[in-house]
């Protein structure tokens, strides 16, 4: 292991993670929800009329996002090695798994987590797991 | 008002992901290169956002309603099976694949990219392949 200085953003990337600790702060102080993008996303189908508007309202907050910061600065950067059918496979691992797992990256990672819930943990150190592993055979022994 | 806040939140929360370099697969897959050149960026965007989580929710514990009267509803499962594995190893494998999670591809996708555009399609339709086998 070396470790990239190069792109190492440290105070963004800090500062970023605490803005979104205070979106999943507000999420459930002021909606008494949580802020997991997949269950929010996910829980669309199947979910009761009066239980779709905020989670489609979060979703284009999600979207408007971007348009919003273009607005005061340069759009930052963002490449996508992935090809079409990597893509296409990934999604269809992303959606099927969150869902089964309860929650992703945010829902586990971040709010389950700062709840100190044991279940989030053994899910966030799965999923880190097989993202270090996926990378490992994708770069190092695929040779990608 | 929940409509409203959720919109707010969820650019807040989009906000967050550009700043933290989330929405940048290329970016998320060197934090998961531990065997090439890491880029710890990543393990910093949860420390922050862990900490300020973290005061939020020991309010959010001990509130019946939120404050603006929705149901206070904080997840109460503990149990660890199967599904939380599998799952879990699933989305892991996916996310290593494209430096995706669900989060950074809205906002991706918001940002007019056309391969988000796709992840997120198939990400969509892993949300129907569940639903369509789980809804009872």
């Amino acid at each position: 292991m070396a470790i990239d200085w190069t792109n190492f953003t440290p105070w963004s990337s800090l500062t970023g993670g605490m803005l979104l600790g205070v979106a999943a702060a507000m999420l459930a102080l002021l909606n008494g929800r949580i802020a997991g993008i997949s269950g929010i996303a996910g829980g669309l189908l199947g979910a009761k009329s009066g239980d779709k508007g905020w989670r489609l309202a979060f979703i284009g907050g999600l979207l408007a996002a971007p348009v919003a910061w273009t607005l005061f600065s340069a759009a930052p950067a963002s490449k996508i090695d992935a090809t079409i059918p990597e893509l296409i496979i990934a999604g269809l691992l992303v959606g099927v798994g969150t869902r089964y797992a309860g929650g992703c990256t945010s829902g586990h990672g971040v709010c389950g987590l700062a709840r100190l819930s044991g279940r989030s943990l053994v899910a966030t150190l799965t999923f880190m797991a097989a993202g270090f592993a996926t990378v490992f055979i994708s770069r190092h022994l695929a040779g990608q | 008002m929940l409509a409203f806040s959720a919109f707010a939140i969820g650019l807040l929360f989009g906000g967050g992901l550009l700043l933290a370099g989330m929405a940048n697969p290329a970016k998320v897959r060197g934090f998961l290169d531990l065997a090439g050149n890491w880029d710890p960026s990543l393990a910093l965007v949860m420390a922050g956002a862990i900490a300020v989580a973290f005061v939020g929710f020991k309010f959010a514990k001990r509130m019946p309603s939120s404050l603006l009267h929705a149901l206070m509803q904080l997840p109460g499962k503990r149990q660890i099976d199967k599904r939380l594995l599998v799952g879990s190893l699933a989305f892991g494998t996916g996310w290593g694949l494209a430096g995706f999670c669900p989060g950074p591809a809205f906002v991706a996708l918001g940002g007019g990219s056309m391969k988000a555009l796709i992840f997120t399609l198939a990400m969509l339709a892993g949300f129907a392949i569940h639903w369509g086998i789980e809804r009872k």
